[in-house]
């Protein structure tokens, strides 16, 4: 029997212990659901994103847009009333990694998809104060000049198929010219207009 | 369902771990006296020692205490595929606690209570609704939630959205066009003139349209231009630039902008076009979207018309 003494005593055998008892919970809360059809099946009518929206996926996550602004709809009834029908596991099959966040310093975005017009998001990213007064949101006036380059976004698409993201290979030997030329906003409005319509626009 | 393995794996895990924590607590019990004494542990860190004291009986009991709510906790809301014997009234019937019961449970209680306020609100016309202060509240809510991001909180609007309480309109500010604007949405649509006029059509054509509200120009440009208007623009715009609400067409004579009033954004917007999209909004409610739609629309109304009759409060 180890004794108190010598885990208090050994930093090793006390990270260990300590990694098991934070992660003890998680033997059933998540690791069944790691086998669960319920939560590893996509929705009807989840679509890979495109070359593009994936272009303004990684922009989104370079800009740490994810660290204020969640994209999980909790099932309460102020939440679906304000943003929409809540989250299903379903819909995220595709993501990896997943950007459902932790903190809302802004809205929600799981379902901003085609709620704004692509101008009115061009001139918030531009500057929010512009349409919206009140905001605290930093501007974004970069995303406009920057363009995409399209020669990782093929390599990008092979490494999320590894992973299970089912995409052709017409899809992959497009996507150089698909994201070519194209502006961060354009990629990033593009990724933002399909937010939650798997299930929205069904 | 989860499988008969997972079943078992979380009933093992969850209920051992339960019953471990009790077979623990009750191990480092035994053996251990029952009074405090000055007798240390022999740890010593720093010369810092550590008493070899039993548990105080408060914190023993709160232990057990959360062993038993664990218990407690399981029955009711359940694990894996054995459900709790909580429930919540869902259609009327009492159904098996789920976090997707419960939300629908709550939506459903909430409707129950507003659905014959928004029902009554519904029946009323739109030129006495203003006069209702609940309604109006709730129209204001409904607009901060919906519409104020684009058209701004105190529906000012900004570069592009229009100001919705200055009581001048793209649309109509009828009652029955409100409603059909935030219902179906619009589409306004300014295309590119710079196939027609040429660049220096363009700027001529800027001070054409600076001169219909007054705005100083060039003369001799606005003049040269003049014709051309009635070629190109007139179709939307009119003959005296006065626009058609039928179209979303603005009415340049006026002192309202919607992209500006600059030179320069005159001149943008006759070289590129310009293209303003107002969502159709009647997707955007699971329920009472009609009703929703009817009291936003008459706070819209409210911010330009006064109440025709004042109801009793």
């Amino acid at each position: 029997m180890i004794k108190h003494d010598s885990i208090e005593k050994s930093l090793p055998l006390m990270v260990i212990m300590i990694v098991i008892a934070l992660s003890w919970g998680g033997l059933v809360e998540i690791v069944p659901l790691a086998f669960d059809k319920n939560t590893t099946e996509p929705v009807d009518g989840l679509k890979p994103l495109s070359a593009l929206e994936l272009e303004g996926r990684d922009v989104y996550i370079r800009e740490g847009c994810h660290v204020c602004h969640t994209q999980m709809v909790r099932p309460f009834r102020a939440e679906t009333e304000r943003y929409g029908p809540y989250s299903q596991s379903g819909e995220h099959v595709y993501e990896h990694p997943f950007l459902w966040g932790s903190k809302r310093t802004g809205p929600d975005l799981a379902r901003v998809g085609g709620r704004y017009s692509d101008d009115w998001h061009r001139a918030h990213m531009y500057n929010p104060r512009d349409v919206v007064p009140e905001s605290i949101m930093p501007s974004y006036p970069w995303l406009f000049t920057n363009t995409v380059d399209g020669r990782l976004t093929p390599r990008k698409m092979r490494a999320l198929r590894t992973l299970g993201v089912p995409y052709t290979d017409d899809d992959i030997e497009g996507a150089k010219a698909a994201v070519d030329g194209r502006t961060e906003i354009d990629a990033l409005i593009a990724y933002m207009q399909q937010l939650g319509t798997a299930i929205t626009k069904r | 369902m989860l499988s008969t393995f997972w079943q078992v794996w979380i009933t093992v895990i969850t209920l051992g771990s339960i019953i471990g924590c009790g077979i623990l607590i009750m191990y480092t019990s035994r053996g251990q006296r029952k009074e405090e004494t000055d007798q240390t542990t022999g740890h010593d860190y720093d010369g810092i020692q550590e008493l070899d004291n039993p548990l105080p009986r408060w914190w023993v009991f709160m232990f057990w205490g959360t062993i038993v709510f664990g218990f407690g906790y399981l029955g009711a809301y359940g694990y894996g595929n054995f459900k709790g014997f909580l429930t919540v009234e869902v259609d009327g019937e009492q159904v098996t606690w789920t976090s997707h019961n419960q939300w629908k449970a709550e939506v459903q209680a909430f409707e129950r209570e507003i659905e014959p306020l928004f029902n009554e609100w519904a029946a009323t016309p739109i030129p006495e609704l203003i006069g209702n202060d609940a309604a109006m509240q709730t129209g204001h809510r409904l607009f901060k939630s919906n519409c104020s991001v684009c058209h701004g909180t105190a529906a000012q609007g900004a570069k592009g959205f229009p100001n919705l309480a200055d009581n001048d309109w793209l649309w109509g500010g009828s009652p029955e066009r409100i409603v059909e604007t935030i219902a179906k949405g619009r589409q306004g649509i300014m295309p590119s003139q710079l196939p027609m006029l040429g660049e220096e059509g363009i700027a001529d054509m800027t001070n054409y349209v600076r001169s219909l509200s007054g705005l100083p120009h060039e003369a001799d440009a606005a003049e040269r231009a003049a014709p051309k208007f009635q070629q190109f623009c007139m179709a939307c715009h009119g003959a005296d630039g006065k626009g058609n609400q039928w179209l979303g067409a603005p009415n340049l004579t006026d002192e309202t902008w919607l992209y500006g009033g600059s030179s320069r954004e005159i001149a943008f917007t006759l070289r590129h076009g310009r293209h303003g999209v107002m969502p159709n909004f009647s997707e955007i409610w699971d329920t009472l979207t009609e009703q929703k739609i009817h009291v936003v629309s008459a706070y819209v109304y409210s911010l330009s018309n006064e109440p025709e009759v004042t109801s009793a409060q």
